[in-house]
């Protein structure tokens, strides 16, 4: 079965200390569907190494992990 | 005229930045505390009542005690703030009108918001919680033991940590921990936020044989099925659940629209002022600063809140500033700790756990009613 992503979701975790950046990326993932995508931006610099484990440990991929101007920013497809 | 100055709290902030109001202004202002209940708790010693090294006697005094005699102190429930008529209105009618305002209200705890943990999980953030916990671990004869954070921010960072590396070792001595699995849930990959602490402690873990279950977030507990359940959709079973609870501000901070969505006040990071109004200052768990929510923080704000507010009567430029500066200590079993020593610029790099800074916690917990209120200790 395929599913149309009509959409990128987003998720800001801004100024979000660690590890609150995960939890809520964790709690919006579970909102999505098998191969939906999430755009997270979050600015806690503990993160870039927090989102590696966490797709690592959960079995979601990441897409991409970058910084532009102080904002990190991670795309992370749900398995 | 005098200068009014009004301290909402009468924990560690609230009362040294009253006495310390009081030395540097003397007859220039009046300073009141008002508490809902007059009493003072020395929280850290919850973990220790818990866990069955210490009564819960010492954790409590009369906050009148503690205060200089030229503080007042007012045994009311504020339960309004009006920043601009610059008035706190008490659940009993009255009210206190300031010139400037101190928030040194603290957190509160709300194990309510986690489904199924009231009743069946354990913790040791109030004293009534660390009596009970006393008590099932007294009954517990082996099993599996499950300790997790159920939200961030919550009080002492370091407090799960060492309640496992506690209990680890007292399991032991009662002859119980080859009967026993000890697990930490963590939010994260590590034992601990602060990476250098997560360094130390997790070759401890793996030497004495604790488990930690790493990006396990907590979301609900299942008494019937004696179960915990995980943001990330995972399950751990336990025979005894002790959690530390979400936390967050007073509903006084609500019902006055002075915080954010988790009753923490918007604070300034270096002049502890409230960022829409100038008059408010804020000491302690109030804050929504990302920094432990701990009573070495309040220790280290409150000299500074004093001495702003102290300037601002006299007419002068407020100087000293909050840096971010945190101490404590980590207690890691067998009688030995360490210490984290940090500020908003500098990580913490704690030493070697060691029998020195278990007696400098204890030496810390027992003097703590003749120094720290007073402002004794730096």
């Amino acid at each position: 079965m395929t599913r149309v992503i009509d959409e990128i979701q987003q998720l800001d975790v801004k100024g979000l200390q660690c590890p609150m950046p995960i939890v809520k990326t964790a709690k919006a993932m579970r909102e999505l569907a098998s191969g939906d995508v999430l755009q997270v931006f979050a600015t806690d610099p503990g993160s870039v190494k927090d989102f590696a484990a966490w797709a690592k440990a959960t079995g979601n991929e990441l897409l991409e992990s970058n910084a532009i101007d102080g904002v990190f920013r991670f795309v992370l497809r749900k398995r | 005229m005098k200068a009014k100055i009004v301290v909402l709290g009468g924990g560690v902030g609230g009362t040294l930045a009253a006495n310390t109001l009081v030395d540097r202004l003397g007859d220039a202002a009046s300073v009141t505390v008002v508490d809902p209940t007059g009493m003072h708790a020395y929280q850290p010693g919850y973990l220790y009542v818990a866990l069955g090294q210490a009564n819960g006697r010492w954790l409590g005094r009369d906050e009148r005690t503690l205060l200089h005699k030229r503080v007042d102190l007012v045994i009311e429930t504020a339960d309004r703030i009006d920043p601009v008529a610059r008035t706190v209105r008490f659940a009993s009618g009255g009210s206190i009108d300031y010139d400037y305002l101190v928030l040194a209200t603290g957190s509160r705890t709300v194990p309510e918001q986690i489904p199924g943990f009231v009743g069946a999980g354990q913790e040791f953030y109030t004293l009534a919680g660390a009596l009970r916990l006393r008590e099932e671990l007294r009954r517990f004869k082996g099993g599996r033991v499950l300790v997790g954070v159920t939200g961030i921010p919550y009080k002492c960072p370091p407090a799960p940590v060492e309640f496992v590396l506690m209990l680890e070792d007292q399991l032991r001595g009662r002859g119980l921990r080859s009967r026993s699995e000890v697990t930490l849930l963590s939010p994260l990959n590590r034992a601990f936020t602060v990476e250098a602490a997560s360094k130390l402690v997790q070759p401890i873990f793996e030497r004495r044989g604790i488990k930690l279950s790493t990006f396990f977030n907590v979301e609900a507990v299942d008494p019937a099925k004696g179960t915990v359940s995980s943001i990330e959709g995972e399950e751990a079973a336990y025979d005894l659940l002790v959690l530390v609870p979400p936390h967050r501000g007073q509903a006084l901070i609500d019902a006055s629209g002075l915080g954010d969505q988790g009753g923490w006040v918007p604070t300034d990071r270096n002049t502890l002022q409230h960022k829409t109004h100038d008059r408010i200052f804020v000491i302690g768990d109030a804050t929504d600063l990302p920094i432990s929510k701990s009573g070495s923080v309040a220790h280290f704000q409150a000299p500074i809140v004093a001495s702003r507010i102290a300037a601002l009567v006299k007419g002068q430029v407020p100087q000293q500033t909050y840096d971010g500066r945190v101490m404590c200590f980590l207690e890691t079993g067998g009688r030995r700790a360490t210490t984290l020593r940090f500020d908003y610029a500098h990580p913490p790099v704690p030493p070697r756990p060691a029998v020195l800074w278990h007696a400098a916690k204890w030496m810390f917990n027992r003097m703590y009613w003749h120094t720290v209120p007073q402002g004794r200790v730096p």
